[in-house]
């Protein structure tokens, strides 16, 4: 599993991440259950406002690498029966994310369109 | 579902969302707020009434029948459903049908992959392309249930999935809106996008039915 970034961003697909709890308050839109797991990078969306800015009438931000996430479902819900290819794919922005070590055993072969 | 409001006011408003909130006289909440709002900007000349109309009139306008069109032509048009996977909006953009959101995310149902669309922060949905979301996938429950036991909720509405059918749950929290292309029938081969549109039904296009 190769991480190359393209064009200076961070990520790039295939490669692996892990969601960080920033603790921010207010308009963010990164839920509990993802932070601090570990994924997959499955597509890069482009560049978005931050909806933190946003949300707090600050229109002119910089805009940020969005990138879609998957996730063994596994991982996310232990508690939880999921069959073990079942996966969540989630949107996360770039300040969100920092990489990941590669794990072992990770067969991944296809990713979403 | 009537929530009456005759309580003592000791608790926050915002700690719960009832979708529906009437009082006794089947006033809604809402709607009593929203006049008083919509006649304070009339009177001071900020909107009028036929553009708030008009308004109301283009977030009802698209509906499941848009998303319809679109599968069916992908169903009978290889090279769109190609384009269709590779960049929704564009895509859906081509015949016809104005995409406001960012990015549509078309995922695609085979033989072996089920894909499910909820947004657990609130109620992200391809509003532009299907109108509004039914109210159960607003509810907490729905947001909650589909990224923790989605396939407890499949089978409440009555998709019983195979073990060996991977099931991938998109949560649309940012910017992407989702929809799904369903599994065409065996014999799309004879049939115009006409006669297939009326398959399409808006629990396929979200995946809570295959």
């Amino acid at each position: 599993m190769t991480t190359r970034p393209v064009h200076g961003r961070r990520f790039a697909v295939g490669g692996l991440v892990t969601v960080l709890d920033l603790g921010k308050p207010g308009h963010v839109r990164i839920p509990y259950y993802v932070r601090g797991a570990t994924g997959e990078v499955v597509q890069y969306c482009g560049t978005y406002l931050n909806p933190e800015d946003l949300a707090i009438g600050h229109t002119s931000g910089p805009a940020i690498d969005l990138y879609r996430v998957a996730f063994d479902q596994r991982a996310l819900w232990p508690d939880e029966s999921h069959p073990p290819r079942d996966r969540l794919i989630i949107e996360i922005y770039d300040h969100w994310l920092a990489p990941a070590a590669p794990q072992p055993a990770e067969p991944k072969t296809e990713s979403p369109a | 579902m009537s929530a009456s409001h005759d309580h003592d006011h000791d608790h926050r408003h915002d700690d719960h969302e009832a979708l529906v909130v009437e009082d006794d006289a089947g006033n809604l909440e809402g709607q009593i707020v929203i006049d008083a709002l919509q006649s304070v900007l009339i009177a001071r000349g900020l909107l009028t009434a036929p553009e708030v109309t008009r308004e109301i009139q283009k977030l009802e306008s698209p509906g499941i029948h848009l998303g319809a069109r679109i599968v069916a032509k992908a169903w009978t048009d290889p090279d769109y459903k190609a384009r269709l996977l590779e960049n929704g909006k564009s895509a859906i953009e081509e015949i016809g049908i104005p995409v406001g959101e960012a990015q549509i995310v078309v995922v695609e149902n085979t033989p072996t992959v089920h894909n499910l669309i909820t947004c657990t922060l609130c109620s992200c949905y391809p509003r532009s392309i299907l109108g509004q979301p039914p109210s159960w996938y607003i509810s907490k429950a729905y947001r909650a249930r589909t990224v923790r036991e989605p396939r407890k909720v499949l089978a409440e509405f009555g998709t019983a999935l195979a073990e060996d059918v991977d099931l991938i749950v998109h949560d649309s929290n940012a910017d992407m809106r989702y929809l799904v292309l369903p599994e065409p029938p065996q014999d799309t081969g004879d049939r115009t996008p006409a006669d297939l549109e009326p398959l399409v039904t808006r629990d396929r296009l979200i995946g809570v039915t295959r």
